[in-house]
């Protein structure tokens, strides 16, 4: 067709339209129904939403709960919880003290269910006790490093600008030294107790936390709802606390439980070395004195440490089991 | 009666753009007043310039925003946090991502009323199913745990207008309320904002960049271009006589509902090129796509000037189209 006929073309276009109309007027009287066959179709935003309530939290319960290795790992942390809260009931005694005869094997004696070591202490009751001083570590040095981190990190990330540049440089002088080396020297420098241990270990944690913080904090400040809310005339305070670190918690929180994992693991490194708290027998201290005898008596290594491992693991497995209800990306039911 | 606002030059400056030019205009209590232009246009920038929310880099380097006597561009944080919210108050274009995801509608609701009215927490709760009831959410009592979420659309713009009307707010900015909602909600939400604007006396900055809008809901429009007013008019006005070339464009790229548009008729005249030609250019910002361009635009930016009562445009070479056969002026 060439372009001169547009007038043609006008008319052509009202015949067609008259033409469709009637035709539209046909399928209607013959239907009765609506016209638009993909009424019931879904749209982009329903979608969108039902994607959102992945983060929900209940629905974030049902994908942890239902994931066997996280359920595992709880059930254990759980049960070491237990024994932590029992030991003291079950063993009344310092399980320094010694109570029998050095280096029972495991099942030698029923008094000594796991044997006894080099002095004769009981190894089962040091275990229990051991898992005292475990957990109080690895849950106090997180909740400490977790504190300052997220207070600095979402200073960091909210204000940016010249105090986001000052708090960076000071993560950065901490993630530049070699964070066990300087756990080491802080404990050397300060008396080796169970406090100091626990600070130290914040100490040297904290920064991770404060970069992810960061990074979390720059991403949603930028969201419309925190605009909104600064269009609403909150102050600073309500917006980080209220509006923005909630929608930053996932991460913080999968975080956070592998970080009591590494905390036990680093008292432990500590203890090993006999950097712990003399006076309280602890995981790490066990295999640091059973540590000569590994090729006579290799049970005193093996069991504080299969200890260890499983408490470990336990958290790891949480923390995994938490990434996989809390970051709707990689969960399977997406 | 003193306009309740009146910004005079403003001027908003990034390090290498100035995308908010000499911009002014009034508004009155009570009064509807639209900001139409394109993307880019800067009609949003003009939003967060009122609301003293402006992106880092940017700043205004000329003018002031006069509300109710007082410079908001001369007042200090702390002063402006205390009106944001209880006096001005602002709706963004995203619902879906405008309310926080994590806490519950009526929470955040309450939350506003608890801040800057001081109520208990009880007293904020009832509050806020009130207000649900007054932006016509149905069974407010039930919503008012819900999560945005939950909500569609259309209800989530409903609660972040109760939450922007929670504290009786004289000015409103809505900018581009409906544009991410379906045709049908459009309707309702406008005119929700309309009701609101009769019975709470606020006035209401319309920011779209859809005329049909405009006509329906406006008291009176600015035409923005690459961040220069280029147009002012009552709608009426505006409607029968466009006097600006680009107005004249906006209005002939817009599907006209009365002559039955149909997309077989043929396509919609455009306005060619984009607002991007516009930068760096000297005189007249629309020169590159206007079709009345003579060599003289070039030369300097044309002056508003006042072609007739309520008016104002920024173009000397502007006629009248009444003066025009009508054919002539459909076909622009």
């Amino acid at each position: 067709m060439s372009t001169t006929d547009v007038g043609n073309f006008r008319s052509l276009a009202a015949e067609r339209q008259s033409a469709a109309e009637r035709e539209a007027l046909a399928a209607s009287a013959a239907t009765e129904g609506p016209a638009w066959s993909n009424m019931k179709a879904p749209d982009a935003r329903s979608q969108q939403s039902a994607a959102v309530a992945v983060t929900n939290g209940r629905r974030a319960l049902k994908v942890f709960l239902s994931n066997p290795n996280a359920l595992f790992g709880t059930g254990f942390l759980v049960f070491v919880i237990l024994v932590a809260l029992t030991a003291p009931i079950l063993y009344p005694d310092d399980p320094l003290s010694m109570v029998g005869r050095p280096f029972l094997w495991p099942g030698q004696s029923p008094a000594y269910p796991l044997g006894t070591d080099s002095l004769g202490r009981d190894v089962l009751a040091g275990i229990l006790h051991g898992s005292r001083i475990s957990l109080f570590v690895g849950l106090m040095a997180t909740a400490l490093g977790l504190t300052f981190g997220v207070l600095v990190g979402s200073t960091a990330g909210y204000f940016g600008g010249w105090i986001d540049d000052l708090l960076v440089r000071l993560i950065e002088i901490f993630q530049t030294l070699p964070s066990f080396v300087l756990l080491v020297v802080l404990v050397a420098i300060a008396q080796p107790s169970a406090t100091t241990v626990t600070l130290a270990i914040a100490v040297i944690s904290w920064p991770t936390v404060a970069r992810l913080t960061r990074a979390e904090f720059r991403a949603i400040r930028e969201k419309d709802f925190v605009v909104a809310a600064r269009s609403l005339g909150y102050g600073h305070a309500r917006i980080i606390f209220r509006e923005i670190l909630p929608n930053a918690l996932p991460p913080i929180i999968v975080t956070s439980s592998v970080m009591v994992a590494t905390a036990i693991l680093m008292e432990s490194a500590l203890s090993f070395m006999g950097l712990g708290d003399p006076n309280v027998v602890s995981w790490g201290s066990m295999i640091g004195t059973g540590r000569e005898l590994v090729r006579t008596a290799w049970y005193l290594t093996a069991l504080p440490g299969l200890a260890i491992v499983f408490t470990v693991l336990a958290l790891n497995l949480i923390g995994d089991g938490l990434n996989d209800a809390l970051n709707p990306r990689f969960s399977q039911d997406r | 009666m003193a306009p309740l606002l009146q910004v005079d030059n403003l001027t908003i400056r990034f390090p290498r753009a100035e995308p908010v030019r000499d911009l002014s205009f009034e508004i009155s209590q009570g009064e509807t007043l639209a900001i139409v232009g394109e993307s880019g246009s800067g009609k949003s920038l003009t939003a967060l310039a009122l609301m003293q929310l402006l992106p880092r880099a940017a700043r205004i380097a000329n003018g002031s925003i006069s509300f109710g006597g007082r410079d908001l561009t001369k007042l200090g944080a702390r002063e402006m946090r205390h009106l944001r919210g209880r006096e001005i108050a602002m709706i963004f274009q995203e619902p879906m991502t405008s309310l926080n995801p994590v806490m519950t509608i009526g929470r955040q609701i309450a939350e506003v009323l608890q801040v800057h009215e001081k109520l208990s927490s009880r007293a904020a709760r009832e509050r806020a199913i009130e207000l649900l009831r007054l932006v016509r959410i149905p069974a407010p009592e039930k919503r008012v745990d819900d999560y945005p979420h939950q909500l569609s659309g259309g209800m989530r713009q409903r609660v972040m207008i109760a939450i922007a009307v929670a504290c009786k707010p004289k000015l409103l900015i809505a900018d581009e309320p409906t544009t991410a909602l379906d045709v049908t909600i459009q309707a309702q939400v406008l005119d929700l904002l309309d009701t609101l604007r009769r019975e709470l006396q606020m006035a209401v900055v319309l920011i779209t960049h859809d005329l049909g809008v405009v006509a329906q809901w406006a008291d009176k429009v600015v035409v923005m271009y690459a961040g220069r007013k280029v147009e002012q008019a009552l709608p009426d006005d505006l409607f029968n006589d466009p006097l600006h070339p680009y107005t004249r464009g906006l209005l002939a790229a817009s599907p006209r509902l009365k002559h039955d548009f149909h997309y077989r008729d043929g396509a919609l005249t455009e306005i060619p090129g984009s607002i991007v030609s516009a930068v760096g250019e000297t005189g007249c910002p629309f020169r590159p796509r206007c079709n009345q361009a003579r060599a003289s635009c070039s030369h300097h930016v044309p002056q508003l000037t006042v072609p007739a009562e309520d008016r104002l445009v920024a173009c000397p070479f502007t006629t009248s189209i009444k003066a025009v056969p009508h054919a002539a002026a459909l076909s622009l």
